[in-house]
C-alpha cells in the first residue's frame, strides 16, 4: 500500500522521509514539484499525481505537504484520510503540527510512523493505543527520562490492541471525574443581495473531553434528535441503539475526541443569525465609489453575536479605500484588494455600519464586479439549529463525574451579496414562453 | 556519560582545529559517525540511546548511514527497549543493503519468536520479515506458518501483515503463502479479519473459491473490524459479489446489456420485470443490509467503499442511500472532496436522480480550490434537467464573475453542455454566451466562441446575425482558438452571411503569416469553402492563401495547401475527387456532442485510483460483469456437524441466511463438550431423550428473562441498574452481531457433565424417619429465571405415612426469593418423592434457611450454594471469550498457580472436574494447553469467565475472570481443589 512518505515545507524541502518497503528516491517528489509549479495555488496541486513507476498521493496540511508513494492500485481515500490520521495524530502529540515541531520531535515522528503502518498498512491509528505505545513527549516527562533514564515507548501490549473496546486504554484514573462536552454548530450561507437566503445548512460537531476512571458506559440523549438529519459517528458509538431509540451509547475514549458530527437538513428552516446590508456603488467616468455597509442581529435568541469579522474582495479597479467605521477597526490591503473589518461585538441599539468611499484607477471603467463578502461571527451559549442536551447518564462506574456541555455557534462559509442580472432575463424570457404556450 | 560528551566536544574541537585541511569535510563526516559509534559501543543505555535517536535523525532526513551498521546491529539485542526499537528501525531501513551483516541480527529475533510475551513475538516477526534478505525467506516462511497459529490473535494479525512483505520478497512461495492465508482467513477474531483479507489481495486476489467458506462470517464480523480492514474487505466483497450473485437490476439471465445501454432512463426496465421474478440471494442482502450502517463512519474511505458497493452491487432502488453520506464527505478536507467528487461525477451520469435532492451542496464557493470548483461545476452539468436549469444557469451566472479564469472557462464550457443537452434553454444559452463576447476579458470572449460555435452548429439558420457579430469579433480577438473556431463557422455558414465572408479572407489573408497554425489552418479551410461558393470574389485570395501556405515552415500547413489545392482548383490532372469538392468541403457536420469526461468511467471500480486516473493502475482487480447464471449458492454453506442436525437444529435455508453461520458457528463448537461426553454411555441416551424438550425451554426461559430485567430496571437501586444496562448492552451488542438465538443452542446442548452432587438437607434420625436430599439440577428453572433450582429428594423411612410436607417461615437475606416446592400431600411409608424448589441467591452463598414442615413436626434446615452453582453457562466463541475477558481485567482477575492432581492431567478430566465445581460450558479453544469455560451468574448475569491453561509436568495456571469478585475468589478456591485432589 503505502511505500513511502515524505513531508515537503512550502519552499520545496524534503524535510522527513520515511519508507515502509524498499527505499524509493526522493527524486519521485520531482513530480510534485512539477505539479506544484503548475499549479496557480498550493491547493490546487491535484491530490493524486501520476509518474511512470509510483503515484503520488498528497495533502495540505498546516503548509505542508504529506507524500505518500503509492506503487499499486489502491483506494485514494484510503491514502488521503490516512494521511489526514497521520497529521491529527502529530497535532495531538505536539500540540502543532509545524515544520519545527516535527523536526525537534523527529525521533518520536518516526516511532509513531512505525507504529501506524506495517508494511504500508495501517496497524494502530487509535490515539489512545499509540498514547500506550509511545507517551507524548512533555516537558517533565523529558526531564524525568534524562534523569532517570527510563523511554518514552511503553512495554506492554496495549489493552486497547485486544479489547473490544480498542480506542480505550485500560486502567484510567482521574482523582477528578469530568466529561466535557462542546456542541459547536457552523452555519454555512450565501444571502443574496436583497437579504434573502439562496442557501443555509448548518454542520455541528459533538467534541468530547472525557476524563473518567475505568470503564464509563455514557449514554446521552437530545431533547429533539429529530433534527439531525446525517450523522457520522465516533466508532465508540453503538449504531443500533442510535437508529432505535436516537440515543448515543457509547464507551468513550479517554481524552478528547469527536463524539459525533452531523449535519442539520436544508428542509428545516434555518435561521440567519445576522443580516448584511450593504451598497457599493460605483459611477461611470468618477474615480470614486461609494462603500456602505451595516450589519444586524437577526433571530439570536437572544444572544450577542461576537467576534464579528466582515472581510471583501473588492474590485481590481479599487486603489484605495477611505472609509469610517461606526465600530471596530478596518484595514484594506491596496495590493490583494482585500478589505477587512474587525468589528467585534454586534450591539442591536446601535448597528455598526462601514461607510465611506473608494478611489479607483483614473480612466478605467467602472468595475462591474460585485463583491461578494464573507462574514465571521460567534454566538456562544447557542447552537443555532436549536439542538439540546436532554442528559448524559454514566453507567458501569460508581462515583459521579462532573457534566458540563457548552453550546457555540460559528459562521462557516458565510457570503451575502451576489448580483442576479442574468437571472433576470432568463425569468423574462421564461415568462415570454410561457405567454407564448398560454396564448 | 558526561565523559564521553566531553570526548564528543573533543572530536568536533578536533575538526575545528583541522579545518585548514582540504579533507575538513571528510573528517567531519567521519570523526562524527566515529563518535556515534563509540557511543554505541559503550554499555550505557542513555548514550546508545542517545547514539540511536540521532541516526534516526540522520535517516529521516534522508542522510545515509549505512556504515554504522555494525555498531547498531549489535545493540540488536539490547535490553532497553526504545533503544531496541530504534535499531529496528535501522535494521530494517539497511538491511537490504548490508545483507550479510544483517543476518547476524537473525537470531534474536528467532529468540524472540519464542517469547512468552506476545508483544515480543509480534515484534519480533514484524522486524524479520520487513528484512528484504532473500536469504532468510525459508525462515521468515516458518515463523509466518508458526504464528499463523499462534494463541494471541494480536501475533496472527503480525502474521497476515508479513505475508505480502514475503510475497513481494520472493513470489516462489505463493503456493504455500495460500495456504497459510486460507489458515487465517478461517480466522474468527475480527482483529486479523482485515489484515489476511489484505494479504489475500496482494498474493491471490484471483483465489475467489477461498472466500466462499468466509463470506458470511467477513460479513458479519465487519462492523467490529477496525476501520482500514473495514475498506479493503468491502472492496473485496463487491469483487466478490460480482462474480457470485446475480444483478438485481435485471431480471433472470437475459445479460446486463440493457442495464449498460441505459444512459440515463431510470425506469426503463420496469416492465421488464415482470417477466422472470428476481430473487436476491439472501448472501447478497446480507451484504448490503451489514455493510449500510457503515455509512455512518466518520473515515471517509470507509464511507466510499460502502458506497461504491452499493453504488455496483445494490437494486437502483436502494442506491440512493448512498448519496446523503458522500454529500456530507464534501464538508471534509479538500483532497477528500475531490476524489469524492470524482465519483460523485461518474455516478450522477448514470443515476442522476439520487443527487438531485442535494443540488445546493454542490454550489461552488469563491474560496473552494479550482481542482474543486472544476469537479463541482461538472457535477451541476450532469445533475441540470428541465426542471433545475433555471437555478443552475442562475448559479453559472454568478460563477462567470469569478477571478479565476481556468473556473470562468469551465463555467462557460458546462453552460454549452447545459444547452446542448436541455433544448429548453439553448437560446438562453445562447444569448448569455453572445453577451459574454462583449466581456472585457479575453479569454472569457474566446471560451464563449468556441462555446457559440459548437452551439450554433445544432440550428446555424436561426441565427445568421450572431454569426455576424462574431464575423467583427476577429479584429479584435487574439486567442487563437477562438479566431480559428470564428473563421470556421464563417467558412461552414458563409451562405448565411455572403458579404461578411469574403471581406474576413481578406482580413485573414493579410495577416496570414502571423497567425498560429490552427488559425493557419482555418484561414485555408475558409478560402476553400468560399471558392467553391463564391469564387467569382474570392478566386485571387484563395490562389493567394494557398501561395503563402505552400511555403509555410509548418508541414501540416504545406500538405494542406497542396491537398486543397488539387481538389478545389480544376486542372486537367487533377482526379475524381474534384467533382466532388463541394461534397466534400460543405457536407453536412453531425453537431458535436458535449459529452461528459466522466461519462462510462464506472466500468472502473468506483473509489478506486484506476477510477480517478482513468487508466489501469498496476494491480486493479477488474470489477467482473454479473453472470449470467449465479453459480452455486451452497459453497457459502459452512459444514454442519452432523449431531446437530440430528438435535434438530433449524438449519440456515431454514431461518434465512442473516442467521445461518453463526448458528452453525455455534454449533460447531459446542459439540466440543459433546464429543467428550459423547464417551460416557449413560448420558448419551439422556441426550437423546432430551433435546426437544430443553429446546422449547430455553425458549421460554429467554422471555422471562427479559421479562424480569425489565422489571428489575424499574428498581430505583442504581448498583444493579446500572448493572442491568450492561446486560442489556451486552445483549444488545450480541443482538446487534445477529445472534439472538444462541442461548437456546447452548442450553440444549450442554449436558450436565457427571453425576449431580447431593447434599443432605435432613438425616433421617433428626427428621425422624424423613430423610432429605437436595442436588442443584442444573437445569433452568422456568417459573424465575433468576433463580437456582434445587431438585428435594424426599424419602420416609419411617412406618408411617407423612403428610403436608411444604415450607414455611422463610428467612432470608435481603434481596433473596424462595420460589416454594408445592405441597406434597402424602409420602406414604418406603416411599421417594422428588420435588423442585426455585432460590434467588442474589449471586451470593448465603444460606436460605426455612422449616420444612409436615403435618406433625417442624425442622429448621438450610441450604447453601456451592458458588459453582450460582451460575448457568453461557456459550461464547472463543473470540468473544477473549474480548470479555479483555473487559475484565485487573481487580476482576483472580490467577493462581498449581499442580494438577495425578488423575487430572489430561484435557478431559480437566474438564470433567471443573464443569462439575461449577456450572459452566466449555469454550472453544484453538489450543490443547488452555481449557476455558463460560458462564454467567444467575441473578445479574455477571460473565464468568475460567481459563485453565496447563504446562509440563502438571504445573498449571487458573485464571477467574469475574466482576463480581467475591465469586471469583470462591471460585478459584473451589476449582482450585477440584483440580488439585
Amino acid at each position: 500500500m503505502i511505500h513511502s512518505l515524505f513531508l515537503i515545507n512550502a519552499s520545496g524541502d524534503i524535510f522527513l522521509e520515511k519508507h515502509w518497503k524498499s527505499v524509493v528516491s526522493r527524486s519521485v517528489c520531482d513530480y510534485f514539484f512539477e505539479a506544484q509549479e503548475r499549479a496557480t495555488e498550493p491547493e490546487n496541486v491535484p491530490p493524486v499525481i501520476p509518474t511512470p513507476h509510483h503515484y503520488l498521493i498528497s495533502v495540505l496540511r498546516h503548509h505542508i505537504y504529506f507524500v505518500a508513494v503509492i506503487q499499486s492500485e489502491v483506494p485514494p481515500l484510503f491514502v488521503i484520510e490516512f494521511l489526514h490520521r497521520v497529521v491529527d495524530t502529530f497535532q495531538d502529540y505536539f500540540g502543532v503540527c509545524t515544520e519545527a515541531a516535527i523536526k525537534d520531535n523527529v525521533v518520536v515522528v518516526y516511532e509513531l510512523l512505525e507504529e501506524m503502518l506495517d508494511n504500508g498498512f495501517p496497524l494502530a491509528t487509535e490515539s489512545n493505543i499509540l498514547k500506550e505505545l509511545i507517551k507524548p513527549p512533555t516537558i517533565l516527562r523529558t526531564m524525568v527520562n534524562t534523569i532517570t533514564g527510563s523511554t518514552n515507548v511503553g512495554e506492554q501490549l496495549p489493552t486497547g490492541q485486544l479489547s473490544v473496546v480498542p480506542w480505550r486504554r485500560t486502567g484510567v484514573k482521574y482523582t477528578n471525574n469530568e466529561a466535557y462536552f462542546d456542541v459547536v454548530e457552523e452555519i454555512d450561507a450565501i444571502i443574496d443581495k436583497s437579504g434573502s437566503t439562496i442557501t443555509a445548512e448548518i454542520q455541528g460537531v459533538i467534541d468530547a473531553c472525557v476524563k473518567l476512571t475505568g470503564m464509563p458506559d455514557l449514554t446521552l440523549s437530545f431533547m429533539n434528535p429529530r433534527l439531525l438529519d446525517d450523522v457520522s459517528f465516533h466508532p465508540c458509538v453503538r449504531f443500533k441503539r442510535w437508529e432505535a431509540e436516537r440515543i448515543l451509547s457509547f464507551i468513550p475514549p479517554d481524552g478528547n475526541f469527536r463524539l459525533l458530527s452531523y449535519h442539520v437538513s436544508s428542509q428545516n428552516l434555518v435561521a440567519i443569525p445576522v443580516y448584511v446590508k450593504h451598497n457599493i456603488t460605483f459611477r461611470e467616468g468618477s474615480s470614486q465609489g461609494r462603500f456602505d455597509l451595516t450589519l444586524g442581529p437577526k433571530q439570536t435568541m437572544g444572544k450577542a453575536v461576537e467576534s464579528v469579522l466582515v472581510s471583501s474582495q473588492l474590485p481590481r479597479g479599487v486603489l484605495n479605500a477611505n472609509l469610517n467605521p461606526s465600530q471596530g477597526t478596518y484595514t484594506f490591503d491596496p495590493v490583494t484588494k482585500l478589505l477587512t473589518w474587525d468589528v467585534g461585538k454586534i450591539n442591536p441599539q446601535k448597528l455598526p455600519s462601514l461607510k465611506g468611499t473608494m478611489s479607483l484607477q483614473a480612466g478605467a471603467s467602472k468595475p462591474d464586479e460585485n463583491p461578494t463578502i464573507n462574514i465571521q461571527f460567534k454566538i456562544q451559549q447557542m447552537a443555532i439549529s436549536g439542538l439540546k442536551v436532554n442528559r448524559l447518564d454514566m453507567y458501569g462506574e460508581k462515583y459521579k463525574p462532573f457534566k458540563g456541555i457548552k453550546y457555540m455557534t460559528k459562521a462557516g462559509k458565510f457570503q451575502a451579496g451576489l448580483p442576479d442580472k442574468w437571472t433576470l432575463e432568463y425569468i423574462k424570457t421564461e415568462l415570454l414562453h410561457k405567454e407564448i404556450r398560454i396564448n | 556519560s558526561s565523559k564521553n560528551i566531553i570526548n564528543y566536544n573533543f572530536y568536533e574541537l578536533v575538526i575545528l582545529f583541522n579545518s585548514a585541511n582540504d579533507n575538513k569535510i571528510f573528517y567531519l563526516i567521519w570523526s562524527s559517525h566515529d563518535d556515534l559509534k563509540e557511543m554505541l559501543d559503550s554499555n550505557k543505555d542513555s548514550l546508545k540511546l542517545e547514539a540511536m535517536k540521532r541516526i534516526v535523525a540522520m535517516i529521516a532526513r534522508g542522510k545515509n548511514a549505512s556504515d554504522l551498521f555494525p555498531a547498531v546491529v549489535k545493540n540488536v539485542a539490547c535490553k532497553n527497549i526504545e533503544v531496541k526499537k530504534l535499531v529496528y528501525v535501522y535494521l530494517v531501513r539497511y538491511a537490504e543493503e548490508q545483507q550479510d551483516l544483517a543476518l547476524l541480527s537473525i537470531s534474536t529475533f528467532q529468540r524472540g519468536l519464542k517469547d512468552p510475551n506476545q508483544l515480543i513475538r509480534a515484534s519480533a516477526l514484524r522486524v524479520l520479515s520487513s528484512i528484504r534478505v532473500t536469504i532468510i525467506v525459508p525462515i521468515m516462511m516458518l515463523a509466518i506458518k508458526e504464528a499463523a497459529s499462534d494463541m494471541s490473535p494480536y501475533v496472527r494479525k503480525t502474521a497476515a501483515h508479513a505475508i505480502p512483505k514475503l510475497y513481494s520478497l520472493d513470489p516462489e512461495q505463493k503456493d504455500q503463502l495460500i495456504e497459510v492465508i486460507e489458515k487465517l482467513l478461517a480466522d474468527k477474531t475480527t482483529l486479523v479479519a482485515g489484515s489476511v483479507v489484505m494479504a489475500f489481495e496482494e498474493v491471490c486476489p484471483e483465489r475467489i473459491d477461498l472466500i466462499h467458506k468466509n463470506y458470511r462470517k467477513l460479513c458479519n464480523l465487519l462492523i467490529d473490524v477496525e476501520e482500514w480492514g473495514q475498506v479493503v474487505i468491502i472492496n473485496m466483497l463487491t469483487r466478490y459479489a460480482r462474480t457470485q450473485f446475480l444483478n438485481p437490476n435485471i431480471n433472470g439471465g437475459s445479460g446486463d446489456k440493457t442495464f449498460y445501454g441505459s444512459d440515463e432512463d431510470e425506469d426503463e426496465d420496469e416492465e421488464e420485470k415482470e417477466k422472470k421474478p428476481y430473487v436476491m440471494d439472501p448472501d447478497h442482502r446480507l451484504l448490503l443490509r451489514n455493510t449500510k450502517p457503515l455509512l455512518q463512519s466518520r473515515n471517509a474511505a470507509v464511507v466510499m467503499a460502502v458506497a461504491q458497493l452499493y453504488f455496483h452491487l445494490a437494486p437502483k432502488a436502494e442506491v440512493g442511500v448512498i448519496a446523503k453520506a458522500l454529500v456530507r464527505l464534501l464538508r471534509s478536507h479538500s483532497e477528500v472532496q475531490y476524489v469524492v467528487l470524482q465519483n460523485v461525477a461518474t455516478m450522477s451520469i448514470k443515476r442522476r436522480g439520487m443527487f438531485e435532492p442535494y443540488l445546493k451542496s454542490f454550489y461552488i464557493r469563491s474560496t473552494d480550490p479550482t481542482q474543486i470548483k472544476v469537479l463541482k461545476l461538472e457535477v451541476l452539468t450532469n445533475l441540470a434537467n428541465e426542471t433545475n436549469i433555471s437555478t443552475i444557469l442562475r448559479e453559472f451566472q454568478t460563477y462567470i464573475k469569478s477571478m479565476d479564469k481556468d473556473f470562468v472557462a469551465a463555467t462557460i464550457q458546462a453552460i454549452g453542455r447545459c444547452a446542448t443537452n436541455i433544448s429548453e434553454v439553448r437560446d438562453t444559452c445562447l444569448n448569455g454566451l453572445v453577451q459574454l463576447l462583449s466581456n472585457r476579458d479575453e479569454l472569457v470572449v474566446a471560451e464563449s466562441v468556441v462555446v457559440i460555435k459548437k452551439l450554433l452548429q445544432m440550428q446555424p439558420e436561426k441565427h445568421s446575425d450572431i454569426i455576424k457579430h462574431m464575423a467583427k469579433l476577429t479584429d479584435n480577438i487574439q486567442v487563437p482558438m477562438a479566431r480559428a473556431s470564428i473563421l470556421w463557422l464563417i467558412g461552414e455558414y458563409c451562405e448565411h452571411v455572403p458579404k461578411i465572408a469574403p471581406d474576413v479572407l481578406r482580413k485573414m489573408a493579410k495577416s496570414f503569416t502571423n497567425e498560429e497554425d490552427i488559425v493557419k489552418l482555418q484561414i485555408i479551410n475558409l478560402a476553400a469553402k468560399l471558392y467553391l461558393t463564391n469564387s467569382k470574389q474570392t478566386k485571387l485570395l484563395t490562389q493567394y492563401v494557398l501561395n503563402l501556405a505552400k511555403y509555410d515552415q509548418n508541414y501540416d500547413i504545406r500538405d494542406r495547401a497542396r491537398f486543397i489545392r488539387q481538389l478545389i482548383v480544376p486542372t486537367e490532372k487533377s482526379g475524381a475527387l474534384s467533382k466532388y469538392a463541394k461534397k466534400l468541403f460543405l457536407a453536412l457536420k453531425p453537431a458535436p456532442v458535449l459529452e461528459s469526461p466522466f461519462k462510462d468511467r464506472d466500468h472502473f471500480q468506483l473509489g478506486s485510483l484506476s477510477h480517478l486516473l482513468n487508466a489501469k493502475a498496476g494491480g486493479y482487480q477488474e470489477l467482473p460483469d454479473w453472470p449470467e447464471a449465479a453459480p452455486d449458492p451452497s459453497v457459502r454453506n459452512v459444514e454442519v456437524k452432523e449431531s446437530v442436525r440430528a438435535v434438530g437444529t433449524v438449519t440456515h435455508r431454514d431461518t434465512g441466511a442473516l442467521w445461518g453461520p453463526q448458528r452453525m458457528e455455534g454449533s460447531e463448537s459446542c459439540s466440543f463438550p459433546r464429543a467428550q461426553s459423547s464417551e460416557e454411555e449413560e448420558r448419551k441416551h439422556q441426550r437423546k431423550s432430551k433435546p426437544r424438550k430443553s429446546e422449547s425451554e430455553s425458549e421460554s426461559d429467554e422471555d422471562e428473562e427479559s421479562e424480569s430485567e425489565s422489571s428489575q430496571s424499574e428498581s430505583e437501586d442504581s448498583e444493579s441498574e446500572a448493572e442491568v444496562k450492561k446486560k442489556k448492552k451486552v445483549q444488545t451488542r450480541v443482538n446487534y452481531r445477529g445472534r439472538p438465538q444462541e442461548e437456546g443452542v447452548f442450553l440444549q446442548t450442554i449436558a450436565p457433565s457427571s453425576t449431580l452432587k447431593s447434599y443432605e438437607l435432613l438425616h433421617r434420625i433428626t427428621g425422624e424417619g424423613l430423610s432429605v436430599e437436595y442436588c442443584f439440577s442444573r437445569q433452568p428453572f422456568s417459573p424465575d429465571a433468576n433463580m437456582v433450582a434445587v431438585q428435594m429428594q424426599f424419602t420416609n423411612n419411617a412406618s408411617s405415612d407423612t403428610k403436608n410436607l411444604h415450607i414455611e417461615d422463610v428467612k432470608l437475606q435481603s434481596g433473596m426469593r424462595v420460589k416454594e416446592f408445592p405441597e406434597i400431600e402424602l409420602l406414604p411409608a418406603g416411599e421417594t418423592a422428588t420435588a423442585v424448589m426455585g432460590i434467588d441467591f442474589c449471586d451470593s452463598t448465603q444460606a436460605a434457611n426455612f422449616q420444612l414442615c409436615t403435618h406433625t413436626r417442624k425442622f429448621f434446615v438450610s441450604i447453601q450454594p456451592p458458588v459453582g452453582e450460582l451460575m448457568r453457562p453461557v456459550f461464547l466463541t472463543e473470540n468473544e471469550f477473549k474480548k470479555e475477558q479483555g473487559q475484565l481485567m485487573g481487580m476482576n482477575e483472580i490467577t493462581e498457580k498449581l499442580t494438577l492432581d495425578v488423575k487430572c492431567r489430561n484435557e478431559h478430566t480437566i474438564v470433567q472436574r471443573v464443569t462439575t465445581a461449577a456450572n459452566l460450558s466449555r469454550v472453544p479453544c484453538g489450543s490443547d494447553k488452555e481449557c476455558r469455560f463460560a458462564g454467567r451468574t444467575v441473578t445479574s448475569g455477571s460473565l464468568v469467565l475460567v481459563t485453565v491453561a496447563t504446562k509440563e509436568e502438571g504445573a498449571a495456571q487458573l485464571t477467574v475472570n469475574c466482576e463480581k469478585m467475591v465469586i471469583g475468589t470462591m471460585l478459584v478456591k473451589d476449582i482450585l481443589q477440584a483440580l488439585t485432589q
